[in-house]
């Protein structure tokens, strides 16, 4: 075992099993970690200090009183969009400066029931907004394998903060590759899973039909832990399904052991880096070396899933960031009358890409425009769903590339918003269909990491992370690939 | 992957006009950058109108939910203090706003 801010998931479970440190020393060491090179890094937007150190204490005294929880003392750190009873919630804007949550979200209270110490805040693009946290509008977050370069977003600050050895572990929010993107440029495993299985009570809502929390880990096997615990039915979420938790034991199963891999061949088209695709090759030779038989298969729809996407998300996000009004909670600018007071607060509140969001999501839901563009969307939607249910009937998993490209410089396309978009490409379909999906690095290409992403139908968790896990077994670690 | 600039030269959002209905005040300059940032990102999702969606059932929602019912009961809110201190201001129990009708 290794320092103990290095150290996975699962082996802080097994060492605090074993007595061999306590969670106030894996706690004290990710502090002093935190206090070394979070400055330069940008990670976290909040350290609790004080309370993961009496969370910690807290933990090991039940401990000693015999105790038993599955990550007793374990600490994790949260996306900055979760509230946490008692902290801060901004989502990394102005708008919700001063915001303390009087409630737990539901998978965080899951977590806290589980024994999980929390040890502070991550960075984000504000409101999720984003793929490489560049949008915040409380810190900069670099990438912890090159400091030049994105750490992916929006959930970047978490990627970085457990890449960068700040975090055994962090949670994250995907609604259209915030999990996936990051995870894999700073090196770690991203897990999406199926909509419906984790409860998104307490999570700030970007776009409700989209959103969905998980977990990022530096094993599969430690993301399939906490989705252990998070996951189930909660009366909270009217959308949560009641179906027995995925199992992490299943990771100990067959593997990739006779699955049929299917490779959609329009994700291996013109716009893909060469060095990424032979990376993502490579990996599903090892999968094939391990049991697996690889299959051509085609989404025929997936050239239309960003433009669907990026009208979905908005328009949900319009009518969802309306709750921003100055009155309730956060910012206040005043005006002579209340219609004053909300233009002003959102101007004021607000930072660049969201207000764009929101003026594009109001846009496609105003009068003359609806029909033809949200419920067009809507059209491409149910298509691109039937194109997975179809290439499900032909293969067990399906495996793509992550992002088209390797992590890019830090201010590479702050000023093309559509460019930022298209990053988005090879994650936003399995949002749009609600299946589960994974991401984990299959190559580091001049020390940044190339990522391959396993997509499995709904509820099919255990299937796509023991073949996952077999997979991450097969490449060994990261460095010698 | 390309960006499809100048797809359509139809796509054009009235800013001004668009930010009043999302209630953010934008400045001249803001609205002329986000009119040129917007009409881009709108002659690129025109693509979904290439499509032949006839007889396509539009997808609100990944899963075939229909009504999700819980029992008519009372239960506790959140404290009210708590939700209160996070207001801007507040008058006794209550928030507090501009004066909204004369």
């Amino acid at each position: 075992m290794g320092e103990l801010n290095t150290i996975t998931v699962t082996d802080a479970v097994k060492a605090l099993e074993a007595r061999t440190c306590s969670s106030e020393e894996l706690v004290r060491a990710l502090i002093d970690a935190i206090r070394r090179r979070d400055g330069a890094l940008g990670a976290f937007v909040a350290v609790d200090e004080a309370g993961a150190l009496d969370q910690a204490r807290a933990a090991d005294r039940a401990r000693a009183a015999g105790v038993r929880a599955p990550l007793l003392g374990v600490p994790v750190a949260l996306k900055d969009n979760l509230n946490v009873t008692g902290q801060t919630c901004r989502c990394a804007s102005r708008i919700l400066e001063g915001y303390v949550a009087p409630y737990d979200a539901t998978a965080v209270a899951r977590l806290r029931a589980a024994g999980v110490v929390f040890l502070g805040r991550t960075n984000m693009d504000e409101f999720a907004m984003g793929s490489t946290t560049e949008n915040s509008a409380l810190r900069l977050t670099r990438n912890p394998l090159d400091p030049s370069c994105v750490p992916g977003g929006s959930s970047g600050g978490s990627a970085a903060a457990v890449g960068g050895n700040l975090a055994l572990a962090a949670l994250g929010s995907d609604t259209g590759g915030s999990i996936r993107l990051p995870a894999v440029f700073c090196g770690c495993v991203g897990l999406k899973p199926t909509y419906g299985r984790i409860s998104r009570y307490g999570l700030v809502a970007f776009a409700s039909s989209l959103d969905q929390i998980g977990p990022i880990t530096k094993t599969v096997r430690d993301a399939a832990l906490l989705n252990e615990v998070m996951s189930g039915l909660d009366p909270m979420d009217s959308t949560t399904v009641d179906r027995p938790a995925p199992s992490a034991a299943a990771l100990d199963g067959e593997g990739l052991k006779g699955l049929r891999i299917g490779l959609p061949k329009e994700y291996f088209g013109p716009g893909l880096d060469p060095e990424v695709e032979q990376s993502v090759r490579r990996a599903v030779r090892l999968c094939e070396e391990a049991g697996a038989t690889a299959v051509e298969i085609s989404l025929p729809h997936t050239g239309y899933a960003i433009a669907a996407y990026y009208l979905i998300a908005t328009a949900e996000a319009s009518a969802n960031l309306a709750r921003f009004d100055g009155v309730r909670y956060g910012m206040r600018v005043a005006g002579e009358d209340p219609y004053e007071l909300h233009c002003r607060t959102r101007a004021a509140g607000f930072g660049p890409e969201v207000k764009r969001r929101i003026l594009l999501g109001t846009y496609v839901l105003s009068s003359g425009y609806y029909d033809a563009y949200y419920v067009s969307a809507q059209k491409v939607r149910t298509l691109i769903g039937r194109d997975f249910e179809q290439a499900f009937a032909h293969c067990d998993l399906v495996a793509t590339p992550v992002s088209p490209t390797l992590p890019w410089k830090l201010g590479a396309k702050t000023a093309d918003p559509l460019a930022m978009y298209l990053s988005d490409v090879f994650t936003v379909t399995s949002n749009l269909a609600g299946n589960a999906s994974v991401a984990l690095p299959c190559g580091l290409i001049g020390g940044l990491p190339a990522g391959i992403q396993f997509m499995a139908p709904p509820f099919a968790e255990e299937r796509m992370l023991a073949a996952a896990h077999a997979y991450e077994r097969a490449r060994g670690p990261l460095g010698r690939v | 992957m390309s960006t499809a600039t100048g797809r359509s030269s139809a796509a054009h959002m009235d800013v001004a006009y668009v930010a009043r209905l999302a209630r953010i005040a934008v400045t001249d300059e803001e609205a002329a950058r986000y009119q040129s940032q917007l009409d881009q990102v709108l002659a690129y999702v025109e693509k979904v109108r290439e499509l032949d969606l006839s007889g396509v059932q539009p997808m609100a929602h990944v899963q075939p939910l229909a009504n999700v019912f819980r029992p008519d009961a009372a239960k506790p809110g959140l404290d009210r203090d708590a939700v209160l201190q996070n207001a801007p201001t507040v008058s006794g129990e209550q928030f507090l706003v501009p004066k909204i009708v004369e």
